[in-house]
């Protein structure tokens, strides 16, 4: 208990970048670096969402002329200096940084050497690591993902890629029963430091078994995190993280993102896996979002800020274990909250979240919580069906509008 | 319980006669290591590869520690079988009496670098790993001084320190794991191997095909090792598997089949397949073993075989019967000596569990440590109505 109340005192204590905010958002982060020290700057992913935004928040920014939240000012992490790239540029840096730094970490996965990746996340490390640190796998989802993990056992740290989630699902027993498990059922003798990656998600006309949203069904199994990365800020920071995290880590990428472009710092720095970002603070309404559709909701946040609407838009990122504590500051805050999430609506993130803050903070909401997800049915092929199966910005507004009736 | 890891691949022997009789009755029993050559009674059938000599090296010193720790292994698994009838013992429990001669065998042949990795009839290989009888007793009736902490069960002893990695409760999960390990072996250099060890029931499932086929890409030093102990639980390997020649579903990968109820024929094998292992990668060992218990505790182990078939075994095969009348038939210790060093160990196995019978059940804040490891990241407290409570119990759930 005193190591909790001391965590509390010290993180009050922290720089200007962790309560830009307290004033007017009426909480104080209270966090720390819990553990190790670090020997990077570190920089919190609430104070950079301004310098690190892109291109489309921006344009909200400038929109803006009627609503309550005032903009942060760049915390003390952002630098005007920084190069520009794309997010799979962004995960590859992440990839690379942490390779050189750590000789355990190999990647393997179909066509991640010679090829370069399927979708360019390992282009040019096979030349620069060689064979045996970068391994193409034959298309044998259940016995690599099961070799990543043993090797994970004796210390390794494999990152283990799924050209698409959805081939995952053939490792299911492995991640499940031996991934998220053995930590437990070994006394706690074996560690499992593996991070598993992929895209997934609804892509453009991919056809219904590589549009699938694997989340959902990853979420129960004890022992694992999950984390999902939307901008290429984010992305690298949760890459090493989960790199250097001594707990297997599932690393949920979009197969759209890949090419958004933004700035990222020059300096080293790391996001931390279980928070959440605070996209655009606002006072009306909570939205709670993750990866692609946190695209779709600020979308949706322009055109409801021009009807004289402020919501506030978090992404979530740590989709296990849910970020609660900025969710419940958010919460009390506005008393409204709207889940948009590319899930399924049966058994989705959605859900869960759903129930864990009914659970916890029902007698803050003022209204009941609306989830928008994607409908309960195979992603068709057709153009125009495969856009009705996703949460479009337009119901976003008619949903926020009914809610802040 | 000592256990010899004597490698007689460093003796340098051309002796091809036992040791006369008169020598030997007076030195005592157990510390000789004058080497004995002993012929396996089967020969080894070999595929894609050259078949190891049918002499093999020991010594007086081995044999009697190979007696001594399949006795020991052996009533091992009978108490476990009292203790489970008597309700100490829940949920799943596999035995591996019959079976003993493949982990004695093993570990005669290799060190504790190697690693070893099984399916759930793993009791005998913790025990042959180095683990503690009072470990494999406070496991099974799930008590904090289990193995696992009694978190476990039957199902997933392991051992870190000794390189045994479990102790897996889904069939064939373990092989690529294994493979996994062989490669970690390969990629830090440790100049060792992995023995992954599967069933018959196992040998048909993809996983294993996929991972023998990554490990022959990659030359990893991983052994795979099929017990076929000729039943998949209720269903016999003729009715599950086309080709039951499991030594040779390798296909391009050599394989060696070796009777299994014999400790120096498996002594033997292993040795030849770690040398192998680690010049030219993966092979298969198939031990022709037999289990005398059903599949299970709730496996009566008699509706899909005779009970003939199982005396049958028992009397010509039995591993410690084996032993035992090579002990005799070379003079190594008279009879009493081995009834007595069987008491010892019927001894042991009694003090054990009444140890274990000691050990406290796992306290309820075991629930819920080792599900997280500590790492970096920000301390989550929910802030609920139920306050501290929840921020400790969540404290604990994520990092412990």
């Amino acid at each position: 208990m005193a190591a909790i109340f001391q965590g509390l005192g010290a993180a009050t204590a922290l720089s200007p970048s962790n309560c830009f905010d307290s004033n007017k958002l009426h909480y104080s982060s209270r966090r720390s670096l819990s553990g190790r020290k670090a020997s990077f700057f570190v920089v919190r992913s609430d104070g950079s969402v301004n310098f690190a935004s892109n291109s489309r928040a921006h344009r909200a920014q400038q929109v803006i002329t009627n609503a309550v939240a005032t903009k942060a000012d760049n915390s003390a992490a952002s630098t005007k200096a920084g190069h520009e790239l794309l997010l799979f540029e962004a995960l590859r840096e992440g990839l690379e940084e942490e390779m050189d730094r750590d000789p355990h970490v190999c990647v393997m996965g179909e066509d991640v050497g010679h090829y370069g990746g399927s979708y360019k996340v390992t282009r040019g490390l096979a030349d620069k690591y060689g064979d045996l640190r970068v391994l193409d796998t034959p298309i044998a989802e259940n016995s690599f993902t099961g070799m990543g993990i043993g090797a994970a056992m004796t210390g390794l740290r494999p990152i283990v890629e799924g050209m698409n989630m959805g081939f995952l699902l053939l490792a299911f027993n492995q991640i499940s029963n031996n991934c998220g498990m053995l930590h437990y059922t070994s006394g706690g003798q074996f560690t499992i430091p593996i991070v598993i990656r992929g895209p997934g998600g609804v892509g453009r006309q991919l056809g219904a078994e590589h549009s699938q949203r694997l989340e959902s069904y990853f979420q129960s199994i004890p022992g694992i995190q999950m984390v999902a990365c939307s901008t290429p800020y984010n992305a690298k920071g949760l890459m090493k993280a989960a790199i250097r995290s001594e707990n297997p880590v599932i690393l949920f990428e979009h197969v759209l993102l890949y090419n958004l472009k933004e700035k990222i710092p020059d300096e080293e720095y790391i996001c931390n896996l279980e928070e959440a970002e605070m996209v655009r603070p606002g006072e009306h309404v909570t939205i709670l979002t993750y990866s692609r559709m946190r695209y779709h909701v600020m979308q949706a946040a322009k055109t409801l800020v021009n009807k004289g609407y402020d919501p506030e838009v978090i992404d979530i990122r740590s989709l296990k274990p849910f970020d609660l504590h900025t969710i419940g500051n958010s919460i009390k805050k506005t008393h409204r909250v709207l889940i948009v999430e590319e899930c399924m609506r049966t058994g989705g993130i959605g859900a869960s979240l759903t129930a864990a803050i009914t659970e916890n903070f029902h007698d803050y909401l003022d209204a009941p919580i609306v989830c928008l997800s994607s409908q309960d049915v195979p992603t068709p092929y057709a153009g125009t069906l495969e856009e009705w199966t996703v949460v479009q910005p337009a119901q976003i507004v008619t949903a926020v509008e009914k809610l802040c009736q | 319980m000592a256990l010899s890891h004597l490698s007689s691949s460093s003796r340098s022997s051309t002796l091809l006669k036992p040791l006369t009789t008169s020598y030997l009755l007076r030195r005592p029993i157990s510390t000789d290591s004058t080497p004995l050559t002993i012929e396996t009674s089967v020969p080894f059938t070999s595929h894609q590869c050259e078949a190891p000599s049918r002499a093999v090296e020991t010594s007086s010193k081995e044999l009697l520690s190979f007696f001594r720790d399949m006795a020991l292994m052996r009533r091992m698994e009978i108490a476990a079988d009292s203790l489970y009838k008597a309700k100490l013992v829940r949920g799943f429990c596999h035995l591996y009496d019959g079976q003993e001669a493949v982990c004695i065998g093993m570990e005669a042949a290799i060190t504790k670098k190697d690693a070893i990795i099984t399916a759930y009839r793993d009791h005998c290989t913790f025990l042959g790993r180095g683990g503690t009888l009072l470990q494999v007793f406070s496991e099974l009736m799930g008590r904090k001084d289990g193995c696992s902490k009694g978190k476990g069960g039957s199902m997933h002893f392991y051992k870190k320190d000794a390189n045994f990695y479990g102790g897996h409760g889904i069939v064939g999960a373990q092989v690529p794991l294994g493979c996994g390990l062989a490669f970690a072996q390969k990629y830090s250099k440790d100049e060792a191997v992995t023995f992954a060890l599967y069933g018959d029931g196992a040998a048909n499932q993809g996983q294993l095909f996929e991972a023998l086929n990554i490990s022959a890409l990659w030359d990893l030093p991983a052994i795979l090792v099929c017990e076929n102990n000729h039943y998949g639980m209720g269903t016999a390997e003729w009715r599950a598997a086309k080709s039951p020649s499991y030594y040779k579903r390798g296909d391009y990968v050599p394989g060696l089949k070796v009777d299994g109820m014999d400790a120096l024929a498996v002594k033997q094998a292993c040795k030849f397949a770690k040398e192998h292992a680690l010049k030219n990668g993966p092979i298969i060992l198939e031990m022709d073993t037999y289990r005398y218990h059903g599949h299970s505790m709730s496996d009566p182990g008699s509706t899909y075989r005779t009970r003939d078939e199982i005396t049958g075994v028992r009397q010509e095969r039995d591993p410690i019967e084996r032993i035992r009348k090579l002990i005799l038939s070379h003079d190594l210790a008279t009879e009493k000596e081995l009834k007595d060093i069987e008491k010892e160990m019927r001894k042991q196995v009694d003090d054990a569990i009444a140890q274990a019978k000691e050990s406290p059940m796992p306290d309820p804040s075991e629930l819920f440590s080792n599900v997280y490891v500590k790492g970096y990241g920000v301390e989550v407290i929910i802030l609920s109505s139920y306050q501290l409570i929840s921020i400790l119990f969540f404290h604990d759930i994520c990092y412990h």
